[in-house]
């Protein structure tokens, strides 16, 4: 095909460029656009009518002329030039080698929009992965195949703990190729430094493919950058049968991004100015995660991203935890007591969980504990929140109980190093242990089975010390009552 | 024919479009997509196309087929699965593979499959259109009664019975026009409702087997529900439940923008599921319909239309069905979406004017109906419905409100604290419940409509007195108050959880609910005897039996439990009553 340069701009506004009198545009079609100076731009065509498309330059359009710059509509949509030769190397975000190293020679050129899976052929995924961290392994497990954001706020330590999971992440009892797909979107080059040392300790950097869009570089390429990290890890999951954990962050810019370029258009904004298709574009990126029957690898997603004012319910993290499979929330609180990681176990949610835990997976109570950790939580959660009112003293016995167990579960469970590595039977035995602070009566969610076997109480004994406090304070009111 | 003018994004206008009609449906492009027309001005045609628009160019054709997007109706349907314009997505991957591409035609029904067709009717019968012409064996536990299409009113002159495919003549009528051919398929445009003789009131529940929604909130056969709910509440789950244990005939389930990985478990889980009933994959009573949240906006937009016509068509055979859709809102977000490529004026947060109007229009095609062909079917609908941030207050909540009888609102705080199902039991409500009570009492127990009340008041009283707690501490309050409390929590803990992965309290049947309500009860009119003899209730609350309450849920044998706890009841109660007596 003959391709035909264009010189017939009409309007530049924003990250948008307006090309007329064009003929025979595609849409979606890839564009290239070179400027006076000879610098080239790569953009893609948002619309096409007969003579007239628009077109988005990812590379921002400063130094676009109307004059003098030549557009090129390439034929194609944009695509990834894919090889195992991937692994280990540094790409910038729209897909240039940055490490020094020369081009790939690619096996395939995909194209980076990808296909929806067919429903029918998702496998399910159902392989528990052990993160060594308690929160996670215990109360959101994470299964093979699942999306999970985190949720953070600026200045949490989300960095640290998606390098933890990324370091720890293994599924028990099996050695097999796993790879890490890195996708920085407008991240500080600092950050990206600390991925970047972190993946080199842990020597693993030959097994990682990073795509970096830092915060000083054009912020409408960051509406490729994860589909690039995502074409990747599909190949390397479906095609070359790899176990693929793809970390995006941060997805908060992710969407400013698409924000701008519909404020450029001009669309009728939904929440916040966010574009009213805001939910179906994340879906289009999520929804690249999975398994599919027959295929070997993987796809395992966590993006991370930042909540604008710690607000969950900013359409950002609504619309993520719609499409997520469940997520981790870290929270400034728990932070500020210095715990990590600072996981809010109370809104967290694995929605796969299920699948990857129990008998022959993790251990038979599992389930149960969970749930029990959970609702005792959430309810010395709720007597805490009553002695900021009415103090302490005036606590039923049992209620004093809860509140220790909430505070003994940040203290022993949610609280680990950051290079501690958990196993889930030691998660386990913290559970039960602080569980056995509790009455057996109390533990309604656990078979009684599960129970008899590994609740920890002398409970006679507790008992007849139960009784005779008690009595002493029943002696105390009599004192009281009678002067 | 005409040729395409303007691309955005799953919109396109057409030019020389004259002569087409509204909601037409459109192939487009040289790979053929599948759209539909909706909206004409001149010569030019707006155009929803329901498959990824990247690559179509200017200039290319776009030829109408001159029908409104319709679905074929014929035997076939249960156990399948399909996308959003009933295409069977097993199809589609054997013909494209893994990933769903682009143009590819699919047939919603097997022309292939040969049926036994027994004829209902004979030679010389007069038949009008929905009559009942024959039945085939279409899985193990639905019969699929052979429908009179539209249109098609007059005598039977000849029968074929026997194998045959659905595109094979079964019968021949002559009508006043000539002679007709009848087949077991039949077509259906799925933005028009299917006609039925009239709508009758509701009366029968739609039992779920979930005791929070038959005993406070139930629902009708033919009722509407509302399932509203932040994300990770649980509506999913609900709904699941929900298909899994409705006592109707046919499910039909919507998966409108949802997660793939859901619809994996789906069909994972339901041809493992046994039917109650009769012990049949719950899979041979369902159709699912999988528009994932990746796939196209514009047939996500047409999935609940497809599902609702296929469900309708159940219903006229004289079915009792049930949809679900999950979710709604992904629904009114693909009509934003198209509304805002086709540059219409916003309402409220973008949603177009007409939100209220189609969402009103989808539910009504609910309802328990005299069908044409005299037999009573119904048609339930329970909509999921994903309000940002969890925020009711927002359109496409509030809409729905107006339209469905049942509420059932879901509650972040409640399933963070792994109550499931965390449904709100102060917000919720069902206007079915009156009509609903009458028959409880007369089916199930007199008494049960009485205890239910009692219940509710129960669990009011709690949030006052939580109110007060809030201030004062629990000590301050009077013993009786704090007994109901301790009722309450049993109402909520024992009663209102329930596991929808547990093997026995996954189902509880309406009667095992009404034993368990009455133990609960029983056990507070006890205690607040004992309080008044002088029992403290911090001994009433050590007692024992407390836990075989807790665990009555879990038994299969209702009336042995039961019987088990009032003896532990009684004498325990006993005992303390004497020890206070003693002192």
């Amino acid at each position: 095909m003959v391709v035909k340069e264009y010189t017939s701009i009409a309007e530049v506004s924003g990250p948008l460029m307006i090309v007329e009198n064009v003929k025979d545009v595609a849409y979606g079609e890839l564009v290239q656009a070179k400027t006076s100076l000879g610098e080239k731009r790569l953009g893609q065509v948002l619309e096409v009518s007969e003579d007239r498309a628009v077109v988005q330059l990812f590379e921002g359009t400063s130094g676009i002329d109307t004059k003098n710059t030549r557009v090129r509509f390439v034929g194609e949509t944009m695509k990834l030039g894919v090889s195992p030769e991937l692994l280990g190397r540094v790409f910038n975000g729209v897909g240039k080698p940055i490490d020094g190293s020369p081009d790939i020679i690619p096996e395939d050129r995909i194209d980076i929009n990808g296909n929806a899976i067919n429903p029918y052929r998702r496998d399910h995924p159902a392989e528990f992965i052990q993160t060594g961290i308690s929160t996670i392994d215990l109360m959101n497990t994470l299964v093979r195949g699942q999306k999970l954001p985190i949720f953070s706020g600026a200045g949490l330590p989300h960095n640290l703990l998606a390098a933890q999971i990324a370091r720890q992440a293994k599924v028990l009892g099996e050695k097999e190729q796993f790879a890490v797909v890195f996708a920085a979107m407008g991240i500080t080059n600092e950050e990206a430094l600390f991925f970047m040392k972190e993946f080199q300790q842990s020597g693993s950097m030959g097994k990682v493919v990073m795509f970096l869009n830092l915060a000083n570089d054009p912020a409408i390429e960051r509406i490729i950058t994860p589909r690039l990290a995502l074409t990747a890890a599909e190949y390397l999951a479906f095609d070359k049968g790899m176990h693929v954990l793809a970390i995006l962050t941060d997805m908060t810019n992710y969407c400013e991004s698409l924000r701008e370029i519909a404020a450029a258009r001009s669309e009728v904004p939904g929440r916040r100015g966010y574009p009213g298709y805001m939910y179906t574009d994340l879906a289009t990126i999520y929804e690249r995660a999975g398994r599919i029957k027959g295929r070997e690898g993987s796809l395992t997603q966590m993006p991370i991203l930042t909540m604008p004012d710690d607000d969950i319910t900013h359409p950002i993290a609504d619309l993520t935890g719609y499409i997520t499979e469940g997520q981790f929330v870290l929270f400034r609180d728990l932070h500020m007591k210095g715990i990590y990681p600072p996981v809010n176990v109370l809104p967290c949610l694995s929605r796969l969980m299920k699948n990857g835990i129990g008998p022959g997976k993790t251990r038979d109570d599992h389930a149960n504990v969970s749930d029990q950790v959970y609702s005792a939580y959430a309810k010395g959660i709720e007597v805490r929140n009553l002695v900021a009112v009415i103090g302490r003293e005036s606590l039923s016995d049992l209620d004093t109980k809860y509140l220790d167990f909430a505070d003994k579960f940040e203290e022993l469970l949610v609280t680990q190093g950051y290079n501690e590595d958990r196993g889930i039977e030691e998660s386990l035995g913290i559970a039960w242990k602080l569980l056995s602070g509790l009455p057996k009566t109390e533990l309604k969610r656990v078979k009684e089975e599960f129970i008899e076997k590994h609740y920890e109480g002398k409970e006679d004994k507790e008992e007849g010390e139960e009784s005779k406090e008690e009595d002493k304070e029943e002696e105390e009111t009599v004192i009281n009552i009678s002067p | 024919m005409g040729k395409i003018s303007k691309i955005s994004g799953p919109v396109v206008v057409a030019a020389d479009m004259k002569g087409s009609k509204m909601f037409d449906v459109v192939r487009v492009g040289k790979e053929k997509l599948i759209g539909e027309i909706i909206q004409l001005n001149k010569d030019k045609a707006t155009i929803q196309v329901y498959e990824d628009t990247t690559g179509l160019r200017p200039g290319e054709e776009v030829a109408s087929t001159d029908m409104p997007l319709s679905v074929e109706l014929g035997p076939g349907l249960l156990s399948s699965i399909y996308d959003g314009i009933a295409r069977p997505l097993v199809t589609i991957s054997k013909k494209t593979g893994d990933f769903i591409a682009r143009g590819v035609e699919a047939d919603t029904l097997d022309k292939k499959k040969k049926y036994d067709f027994k004829a209902t009717v004979k030679k010389g019968d007069k038949v009008k259109t929905g009559f009942v012409l024959g039945e085939v064996q279409e899985t193990s536990l639905i019969m699929h009664r052979v429908l009179i299409p539209p249109g098609i009113e007059g005598e039977v002159v000849e029968v074929n019975e026997g194998k045959k495919t659905i595109e094979e003549v079964v019968a021949v009528i002559k009508t006043e026009a000539g002679k007709e051919d009848v087949k077991m398929m039949q077509k259906w445009p799925v933005r028009r409702e299917r006609p039925f003789t009239k709508k009758l009131e509701p009366a029968i529940p739609l039992v779920s087997g979930q005791r929070i929604f038959d005993t406070l909130f139930p629902l009708t056969k033919g009722g509407t529900a509302a399932i509203p709910g932040p994300f990770g509440a649980g509506k999913t789950v609900t709904q699941q439940s929900l298909a899994k244990w409705v006592d109707a005939d046919v499910i039909v389930y919507i998966g409108c923008g949802e997660r793939g990985n859901e619809m994996t478990e789906v069909l994972k889980e339901f041809p493992e599921l046994k039917d109650p009933k009769t012990g049949k994959p719950l899979m041979e009573r369902t159709v699912l319909i999988a528009n994932t949240s990746n796939m196209p906006v514009a047939a996500r937009e047409a999935s609940v239309y497809t599902g609702i016509t296929i469900a309708e068509y159940y219903r006229d055979m004289g079915y009792d069905v049930a949809l679900m859709a999950d979710s709604t809102s992904r629904w009114a977000e693909a009509m934003r979406e198209i509304s805002a490529r086709l540059e219409e004026m916003p309402g409220e947060e973008g949603y177009p004017a007409y939100l209220a109007t189609r969402l009103a229009q989808f539910y009504e095609r609910a309802g328990r109906v005299d069908t044409l062909s005299g037999k009573k079917g119904s048609l339930s609908v329970i909509g999921a419905v994903s309000p940002p941030g969890g925020d009711f207050s927002e359109p496409v909540t509030q809409n729905t409100l107006r339209i469905t009888k049942a509420f059932w609102a879901l509650d972040a705080p409640l399933a963070y604290s792994r109550h499931f199902p965390a449904i709100n039991w102060l917000t919720s409500y069902s206007l079915y419940a009156d009509n609903m009570a009458k028959y409880f009492d007369g089916n199930v127990n007199k008494d049960f409509s009485r205890l239910r009340k009692e219940f509710m008041e129960l669990l009011q009283k709690e949030a006052e007195l939580k109110e007060i707690v809030q201030l004062v501490g629990p000590d301050a309050l009077p013993e009786e108050d704090r007994l109901i409390i301790e009722t309450a929590k049993s109402i909520r803990e024992d009663f209102l959880q329930q596991n929808a992965f547990h093997e026995v309290d996954a189902h509880c049947s309406l009667d095992k609910q009404f034993s368990m309500m009455k133990a609960i009860l029983d056990f507070h009119r006890k205690c607040g005897e004992s309080i008044k003899a002088g029992v403290k209730i911090s001994k009433l609350v050590d007692m024992p039996v407390r836990e075989k309450i807790a665990r009555m849920k879990e038994s299969k044998d209702i009336d042995k439990a039961v019987r088990s706890i009032e003896g532990d009841v009684d004498s325990q109660l006993k005992e303390l009553n004497t020890g206070v007596k003693g002192e």
